[in-house]
């Protein structure tokens, strides 16, 4: 009965839009606008902010010494409000060892292993949110900085392949929701621009922090469509394309959204 | 137009067609509902059980909460008390109560006169739309209400 | 995990100013209401109780119940009295307490 509902929602939202421009530059709007003032007012303050729960967790993470030789995230990076200042901003990235892109949490988990030794995090962890949103936060304010990386830009092409086509039981491609229709609604819920302005995030669904990877996944169930497994090159060079996407505008880690 | 409500007649258990289709839609948290529910005081019950059969006035009390919510997992209220906050005049406790959720029971606050103001904030789940009331007893022993309605809007994707 | 505390007090406050006191802490405020994936219930798991200290004299307390939100966050007043420590202490069903304190200087 749902499904079933949604789809007629859908339908009278997208017919006769075939439309599949991208946004320009000036009217791109990071997911806050598009929420309630008491939404806004619980991101902008830090102590009534859930997600700095998990900020505040990453911090001790980050100076806990961890694995045989016993050393921090802090042993080598010092200071993270120094460190990684800016370095979320330009994530993912090209990895050098792998040779394959890799995103900000997936680099925290390569150099748990290769530095401390350590069993990496699961995909979704508390853990491995806590310290992806620590990191994250020290990038809040700089505006997103994609790499200028030239053996990216094949895994770019293909986020952007990924987010135009059409898929599952609904029919419907990422960009038929937050390209074409975005300043419409889908039953009570705006529909947004897609612009990974605050990952990871506290949504107020999930009633905890989640990843890019997690809101991806969620939008693929909601056509129908089988999603990604986490970790997958595919959700990475969705990350990818949204970064390019939304170059430029400003970090909020952690957000917090509906 | 159909009922808005249906009850059933045992052992009690009243099921809100509102709640169930709230709950298909939100998941595990409401979805549970109706199988699980027992009975729970209504909300003028709950608030009789609050003020110990004492009457209830209209007023003093002033409850923010927004009429249209994204989300009835976390919603932001604020109840404020008009009341000096002295040591003889003063708001002993604030409460939150529910009509639709599987509990009347929100929070209650209580306060003294070190308190200096009456005024609290929180963040509450709401399962459906609904009317939640914020109480107040001061210290002369009356109470004091107010009551919001709200609008639950339903998100639409859910997850897995 | 261990659970993480956020609190706000003013650092420095007037004497007899009416100051605002925030407090929030991660749980995740389990209903008791909920299934698991196999249809067995998921045990209730909240946080009941949040009291606050000033120099030791308790100035405020709550009692909660599963419609709070998950991380509870509470806010409240209390008049900045004398310079001392203010203590948040959380309790849950299993009766575990969580502490966070801060320091206030009164002129």
């Amino acid at each position: 009965m749902r499904s079933a509902g949604l789809g007629a929602a859908l339908l009278c939202v997208l017919i006769g839009t075939a439309r599949a421009a991208e946004i320009p530059a000036a009217q791109r709007q990071s997911g806050s606008a598009f929420m309630s003032e008491a939404t806004r007012a619980m991101q902008a303050d830090d102590t009534s902010n859930p997600g700095m729960l998990s900020v505040l967790e990453g911090s001790a993470l980050w100076n806990a010494p961890a694995g045989k030789a016993a050393k921090s995230c802090a042993s080598c990076h010092g200071e993270a409000t120094a460190s990684m200042r800016g370095v979320a901003a330009s994530y993912p990235a090209y990895d050098e060892r792998t040779a394959s892109p890799i995103d900000l949490a997936g680099r925290i988990n390569a150099c748990r292993q290769e530095h401390q030794g350590l069993e990496p995090f699961r995909r979704e962890s508390a853990e491995l949110l806590a310290l992806t949103a620590f990191v994250g936060n020290q990038s809040r304010g700089l505006p997103i900085l994609p790499p200028n990386d030239p053996r990216l830009a094949p895994h770019l092409a293909l986020g952007k392949e990924i987010f135009d086509r059409r898929r599952g039981q609904l029919d419907l491609s990422c960009a038929s929701c937050h390209n074409d229709n975005w300043s419409g609604r889908l039953g009570g819920s705006p529909i947004t621009q897609a612009h990974p302005t605050g990952y990871p995030l506290y949504r107020l669904e999930w009633q905890a922090l989640g990843s890019l990877q997690r809101r991806v996944r969620n939008c693929m169930v909601g056509v129908r469509a089988k999603p990604f497994e986490y970790g997958a090159q595919e959700l990475i060079a969705v990350e990818i394309y949204l970064n390019q996407r939304a170059a430029g505008m400003n970090l909020e880690t952690p957000a917090v959204r509906p | 137009m159909a009922p808005r409500e249906m009850t059933a007649t045992l052992p009690a258990v009243r099921i809100s067609r509102r709640s169930f289709v709230a709950g298909s839609a939100a998941g595990l948290f409401i979805m549970s509902l109706p199988r699980i529910a027992v009975a729970r005081p209504s909300l003028d019950e709950a608030l009789v059980g609050f003020s110990g059969g004492k009457p209830i006035n209209d007023g003093r009390v002033k409850l923010d909460i927004p009429p249209l919510l994204e989300n009835g997992n976390a919603v932001s209220v604020t109840v404020d008390v008009e009341s000096p906050m002295t040591i003889s005049d003063h708001v002993r406790r604030i409460a939150i109560f529910n009509e639709h959720n599987p509990q009347a029971d929100v929070i209650v606050f209580n306060l003294g006169p070190r308190t200096g103001r009456a005024r609290v904030a929180t963040r509450i789940r709401l399962a459906t739309s609904q009317t939640v009331v914020a109480i107040a007893e001061l210290t002369d022993g009356t109470f004091w209400s107010s009551r919001a309605s709200v609008i639950v809007t339903l998100a639409a994707c859910i997850e897995e | 995990m261990a659970a993480r505390a956020l609190i706000h007090v003013p650092k420095t406050a007037k004497k007899g100013e009416v100051i605002e006191l925030r407090a929030m802490i991660s749980h995740r405020m389990e209903t008791g209401q909920r299934q698991g994936v196999n249809g067995e219930a998921i045990p209730r798991d909240i946080i009941n109780r949040l009291t606050c200290t000033y120099e030791g004299v308790e100035v405020f307390s709550a009692e909660l119940f599963p419609a709070v939100s998950a991380n509870p966050f509470v806010s409240f007043y209390t008049v900045a009295v004398q310079s001392g420590v203010i203590v948040f202490t959380w309790i849950d069903d299993a009766g575990a307490k969580q502490v966070a304190t801060a320091e206030i200087t009164v002129s």
